[in-house]
């Protein structure tokens, strides 16, 4: 079971938020608007600068949680969900962590199977919250006993 | 161009993306870094027990919020809730739609989803737009 898991904390790593980077993400999710990649509209829109699309996250290292194994296949992604106090700004730094938010099990029609809530958290230099990202992964019965948790 | 503060309970975004192909897949793995072979790579699909490579959840998700960009100097996506509820196959083509559920003040809370050419939805949720 991954409940003794819950509360546990990664170490903050810091991360910039890449201009090259945030271009090819956006080019990836065929949303090159201006706002993103165009150095002139970044400078005249309200932010001064280049913002990242709002799932922009995922790219982010975010620190590993000692202890915490997790199978590399098999498991399955529930849901996703981020809330934002700003947008991401191209080009600031921004300071991330990782926790294991909880764990619980279900009855589902092929056995038991394991949701394990992880959330992801950004902070600007000052320790102000940017944003957060909570991910929902389900662990299916056959996987965790092939890890025998 | 619309302005989002403007549009009326019930209103709605919708925009239909071209097929979906491999290379779509592979750019979205090197630009998240998720280079899970399921989505990209045949034979790992099949061992996975899936009929082919699906895209990746969150490429899927990425795409749905792109409906909102254009609305930047109007306000941000504050909240973002996606549950995945299908997969995405090559070939599949997808219908992103965001509609006006709820107007409080300065929040404008879309039910957003994504269905694929069966009419059927792959990703379902919410985004709470927050006006400057």
């Amino acid at each position: 079971m991954y409940t003794e898991y819950i509360g546990l904390t990664s170490q903050k790593v810091k991360n910039i938020v890449e201009r090259e980077l945030v271009r090819r993400f956006a080019e990836s999710i065929g949303d090159s608007h201006p706002i993103y990649i165009d150095e002139e509209t970044g400078k005249h829109s309200r932010f001064g600068a280049n913002i990242a699309p709002p799932t922009y996250p995922r790219v982010f290292r975010t620190g590993t949680i000692e202890g915490l194994k997790l199978p590399l296949k098999g498991l399955i992604h529930g849901e996703q969900i981020y809330h934002y106090e700003r947008p991401l700004l191209v080009g600031e730094e921004v300071y991330c962590y990782s926790k294991i938010e909880d764990y619980y099990e279900k009855e589902g029609s092929t056995g038991k199977m394991g949701f394990l809530k992880m959330k992801r958290y950004g902070e600007d230099a000052d320790g102000h919250l940017i944003f957060t990202e909570e991910s929902i992964t389900i662990i299916t019965e056959t996987v965790r006993r092939s890890l025998n948790v | 161009m619309t302005v989002l503060k403007q549009l009326s309970k019930g209103a709605s975004l919708e925009t239909t993306l071209k097929a979906v192909s491999r290379m779509d897949l592979i750019k979205y793995s090197g630009s998240s870094g998720d280079f899970n072979p399921i989505h990209t790579i045949d034979e790992e699909a099949k061992k996975a027990g899936l009929p082919g490579i699906i895209a990746h959840g969150m490429w899927t998700m990425g795409n749905l919020a792109k409906l909102f960009t254009p609305y930047h100097e109007e306000g941000f996506i504050k909240d973002y809730q996606i549950r995945f509820s299908g997969m995405v196959f090559l070939d599949d083509v997808l219908t992103l739609i965001a509609e006006l559920d709820e107007k409080n003040d300065n929040l404008l809370i879309f039910n957003v989803k994504v269905l694929n050419q069966k009419d059927k939805d792959v990703v379902k949720g919410k985004i709470k737009f927050e006006l400057y």
